[in-house]
């Protein structure tokens, strides 16, 4: 049984693609090997930054013989269709069975595939899996058209028997023929050489400098780090995404480390760390005496003669020069910060945000807004939130952030410390952002809630205010991303806040703005007037309403009639408010199908009172999914609907709304008398504890109706010829849906 | 590979040692593109002469600019006016990483003793439409050279795919020379009589054109040039492309190609200024590439694009 080597020998592959990659190449080449009759006892698959390698142990030395009958006309069938089955089944007549068939006399055909041999097997899959090889990205090179991630050089590809001798498999793809040779190390190795099989390559490259195998790689690195770092009475900050990447730039690591120079000391641990991972791809080196970041590692991939000095320099020489940079910009910061930051914020005011949505300091303006609304409602103090939010952004026209985009929040964060702010503000700048994604950990100290609540809804209400709703796969502005965030930081904190004000404030305010150029003063006075309205009443129609018919009365008033920009803004708000509640309501959904929560159940608990309280929306489901899993609520589920379906026919049928007067006197039998008494009990029961928000309690009562019900229709028939006793009953029924609609609405419940 | 015995001792010296090790192995020895670009690809002979059929080697050093890296002159390799060293060769030729690390053996820098990596760094320039895949050369943990096999250039496929290497000289000078501090670089021998550094050369200007750029250059005038370079640039290609004086197909693809290296220099002094937020940024940058594509397509038009009539 032959072992199976193959290398594929490339420029540069990419660190993050070659763990990828190497397995692909094991799944494809195993898959297409085995299809095509070839099993095997055993494969592995390895990366390094210039080769692919498969082995791929006991194979067969060829796929079997294989035979299969195939049925074909009858033997009293027109010659022409014999003819016609000899033909595609390439037998001659004399050859053909012939047996005994349900239907009478059948020729059979025998065909025989014959076994091949491993290797034209191998070179046909290979030749498949490189040309089709899903790379994240591929190009083409030279005058060629074979497509690879970087330049494909050679090929290696042999069978070696159990005698150990190899065999290359016939094969060239675009040019590029295989063999039995591959190199060793860029600058170490000693040139091209031939092997025999891979214990033989594995061995040899070693001798030329390359560790096949990336997790020794990594082990290698990481023992390396941590003894350097260990000797010098530090700690190696672990890294491990780094520590990946670092495996797959070479080929034979060698760790070295050095220092920071002293000048650098006083930069942020973060700004430190940034910049040697993201441009030199340095691990940091922490004094537990200090705490601070005082050494680097850098992996090298060459032994030298020096024992990496020349190397080790330059690193620290490239660092330093970063670190200089680094440490400009967060000198010039600093002298802008503590003076107030007023050129920063002031430099806001000339940066657009969004074409129609204005600059970033009419954005800030209106997160101040909101943020003050919201604080005390999160339990912040209003002027702090207030502050906050005038300074989270500051940083954005600061030259560290600049630079470093990741650092946005937390520079603003050392930023309004050095200003002298309190430190709720100051965590507040790096906590605003978040979550960014949904293993990001959602704010909780009050001050940061407030700011981060009020810069997404911001961001959700302008891209409404002006119809740049995420579309399908499009979502340039990441805006499921910050309703999930106002999800997650409402439900996280326990948060019982109504959106509903909040949304129409922010609607409005984004209205106030994209108007303000076209608006007379009158207009704008009105819309300002309506806002303040908003924030006494928390419902803007009514808001809206109290206003105009104020304004209405006297002299010089603006135009409020129909066409007019208050009536246009005065019924767009509301819908655009319903439309952005309905996409927080899917975001919701989704985050909660995570959870475990039905989505036909969050469904039956949206459109109630409280539908913009998503701490509520979640309890109430919570309680309904509960009481589905008993059987009362499941057998509810069955009564109401059954209820619903007669109550919806006979309604449309009649061309009315049985919707009130069902009266105990025109009651039957028991079973309706006793549906009327359960649901005098459950409505006041539902409505006590809807009122208490005990959603647990709410669902119980209602689930209590199960059995009236189910013994109702048992006993009575509700479409009776009796056209009084049918409409009471028609009547009873929507007195059930009503009921139940206090604690959800069952009718959304699938099944 | 030729080793080189001595060592450079100046920034030009490193220039040329370049320029004969590339003219050595073939390359066209072109001189500058005479218009303010922030990179040695947009050179026509590099952005324009990517496209088509026709067999391309040309080596040049290209002034740049990048008005935001600007530092008064003060950080130790930050400048707003550099020099790239750009080689260009179509189709890229099967050994082209090795022909790259010789050329730094041609400058001094010796295989065994430093730790040269390729990284990989996708090149992308959003304003030329164009995208390349291929590395980041690493020495010593420094970025000396970018390294890519175009794949499309305006919007066009590369076919064949030129290797584009780009140099950051003074990076790469600095690091060969032993300088901490770009300024302090010999930027002549420096036994002449009349040694002069990097720092005596262009100090005052670096300082002069940081204020400038990021705080004097006047915006309205700048916006107004972009508009103005963005309409002549269609203007230019507006034409028929048959001369009516001289009766011949004449495309014109060069300079209506000026015109859309203008916008987005002019795209760059805005961008320093700290005018365009980041959300008109994409806008910017689209409009450039419009023109980028435009010209592209313009070129492939023309003789050396490849057009046969």
């Amino acid at each position: 049984m032959p072992d199976l080597l193959i290398e594929l020998f490339s420029e540069e592959i990419p660190a993050r693609m070659q763990a990828r990659a190497a397995d692909d190449l094991r799944r494809l080449m195993t898959d297409g090997l085995v299809e095509a009759g070839l099993t095997y006892a055993g494969a592995a698959a390895f990366s390094t930054p210039r080769r692919l390698t498969l082995a791929v142990e006991g194979l067969l030395d060829e796929c079997p013989a294989v035979t299969e009958e195939r049925r074909g006309p009858r033997t009293d069938a027109p010659e022409k269709a014999i003819e016609g089955f000899q033909r595609s089944a390439g037998v001659a007549r004399e050859d053909l069975e012939i047996r005994d068939d349900k239907k009478g006399q059948v020729y059979i055909a025998r065909i025989t595939r014959p076994g091949r041999p491993a290797a034209d097997i191998v070179a046909e899959v290979l030749e498949q899996v490189v040309r089709n090889f899903p790379w994240p990205k591929s190009m083409r090179w030279g005058a060629g058209s074979l497509r690879w991630v970087r330049p494909l050089h050679s090929v290696l590809c042999i069978l070696t028997n159990s005698a150990g001798e190899a065999h290359v498999v016939p094969l060239e793809i675009d040019g590029l023929r295989a063999g039995d040779t591959t190199e060793g190390h860029r600058f170490m190795g000693t040139g091209r050489f031939a092997v025999t099989g891979y214990e033989d390559y594995a061995a040899r490259l070693r001798r030329d400098k390359v560790m096949l195998d990336p997790a020794e790689r990594a082990r290698h690195i990481l023992q390396e780090a941590e003894n350097l770092a260990f000797a010098a009475g530090m700690e190696l900050v672990a890294d491990d995404g780094l520590l990946a990447e670092v495996a797959g730039l070479v080929e034979w690591p060698v760790a070295l480390m050095g220092e920071i120079g002293q000048e650098f000391m006083e930069l942020p641990a973060e700004v430190l760390q940034t910049s040697m991972r993201e441009h030199q791809k340095f691990f940091s080196v922490r004094n537990p005496k200090t705490g601070r970041i005082e050494r680097f590692i850098t992996v090298a991939n060459i032994e030298t003669a020096d024992h990496g000095a020349t190397i080790l320099a330059g690193n620290g020489k490239v660092l330093a020069a970063r670190l200089s940079d680094a440490r400009f910009f967060w000198l010039n910061d600093l002298r802008v910060a503590r003076a107030g930051m007023g050129p920063w914020l002031e430099q806001l005011g000339s940066v657009t945000f969004e074409r129609q949505l204005g600059s970033q300091a009419a954005r800030i303006a209106r997160i101040r807004a909101l943020a003050r609304d919201l604080g005390p409602l999160v339990g912040a103090d209003a002027d702090q939130a207030d502050e906050a939010a005038r300074v989270a952004k500051a940083d954005l026209s600061s030259e560290m952030v600049y630079e470093f985009p990741e650092l946005q929040g937390v520079m603003g964060s050392y930023y309004a410390r050095e200003a002298g702010l309190p430190d709720a503000v100051a965590v507040a700048c790096a906590e605003h952002y978040a979550p960014l994604g949904p293993s990001d950990a959602v704010p909780v100290a009050p001050v940061s809630v407030a700011v981060a609540l009020a810069d997404k809804l911001d961001t959700l209400t302008g891209f409404w205010a002006i119809d740049q709703r995420p579309t399908g796969s499009k979502d340039p502005f990441a805006l499921r991303r910050a309703a999930l965030g106002v999800i997650r930081i409402v439900l996280e904190n326990g948060l019982q806040l109504k959106l509903d004000r909040h949304v129409d404030a922010q609607l409005l305010r984004h209205k106030i703005a994209l108007n303000a150029r076209k608006a007379s003063e009158g207009e704008i006075d009105t819309l300002e007037e309506i806002l303040r309205e908003v924030a006494e009443r928390g419902v803007f129609g009514a808001a809206f309403r109290a206003v105009i018919d104020r304004i209405g009365r006297g002299d010089g008033a603006p135009d409020t009639g129909e066409g007019s920009l208050l009536r246009s803004i005065g019924d767009l708000v509301p819908d655009l408010s319903t439309d952005l509640l309905a996409f927080l309501h899917d975001r919701l959904k989704v985050y909660l199908r995570d959870e475990g929560l039905r989505h036909d159940v969050i469904d039956a608990c949206l459109e109630l009172d409280g539908g913009d309280d998503l701490a509520l929306i979640v309890a109430r489901a919570r309680a309904l999914q509960e009481v589905l899993t008993t059987e009362d609520g499941e057998n509810l589920v069955q009564g109401f609907k059954r209820a619903n379906n007669i109550l919806t026919q006979a309604e449309e049928r009649d061309g009315v709304e049985y919707s009130y007067g069902a009266d105990v006197k025109f009651a039957e039998g028991p079973e309706e008398k006793a549906l009327f008494a359960a649901l005098d009990a459950a409505e006041g029961a539902i409505a006590k504890a809807v009122e208490a928000e005990d959603f647990t309690a709410a669902m119980a009562a209602m689930a209590a109706l199960r059995a009236p019900i189910d013994a109702f229709f048992e006993a009575v028939q509700v479409n009776t010829d009796n056209a009084v006793v049918r409409r009471n009953r028609l009547n009873l029924l929507s007195r059930i849906r009503m009921i139940c609609l206090q604690a959800a609405d069952l009718s959304k419940l699938e099944g | 590979m030729a080793q080189n015995q001595e060592k450079p001792r100046s920034f030009q010296d490193v220039i040329l040692r370049l320029q004969s090790y590339w003219a050595a192995q073939g390359c066209a020895m072109l001189q500058p593109y005479d218009m303010e670009v922030g990179a040695g690809t947009f050179h026509p002979a590099t952005t324009l002469r990517s496209l088509g059929l026709r067999p391309w080697a040309a080596a040049y050093v290209q002034p740049s600019r990048r008005p935001t890296d600007g530092r008064y002159g003060e950080n130790p390799n930050r400048l707003q006016h550099y020099y790239q060293y750009q080689v260009l060769i179509k189709p890229s030729p099967p050994g082209l990483q090795e022909l790259y690390l010789g050329s730094l053996e041609a400058i001094g820098i010796d295989l065994r003793l430093h730790d040269v990596r390729f990284v990989e760094d996708d090149w992308e320039s959003p304003t030329l439409g164009a995208w390349g895949l291929g590395w980041e050369v690493w020495c010593d943990g420094m970025e000396v050279s970018q390294f890519t096999y175009f794949q499309q250039v305006g919007g066009h496929d590369c076919a064949p795919v030129s290797g584009e290497l780009t140099y950051g000289l003074e990076r790469l000078a600095m690091y060969v020379l032993g300088a901490d501090h770009v300024m302090d670089m010999p930027f002549n021998d420096p036994n002449t009589p009349i040694p002069l550094s990097y720092g005596d050369v262009f100090r005052q200007a670096e300082e002069e054109y940081s204020r400038y750029n990021f705080d004097v250059a006047n915006t309205d005038v700048l916006f107004k040039q972009f508009e103005e370079a963005e309409a002549e640039c269609a203007a230019i290609l507006g034409n028929p492309v048959d001369d009516p004086k001289t009766g011949k197909r004449i495309v014109m693809a060069q300079p209506a190609y000026d015109q859309c290296i203008k916008a987005s220099h002019i795209f760059n002094l805005l961008d320093a200024r700290g005018v365009i937020s980041p959300t008109e940024r994409q806008a910017y940058i689209g409009r450039v590439r419009a023109l980028a594509k435009q010209c592209a397509d313009a070129f492939v038009q023309t003789e050396a694009g490849g057009w046969a009539a």
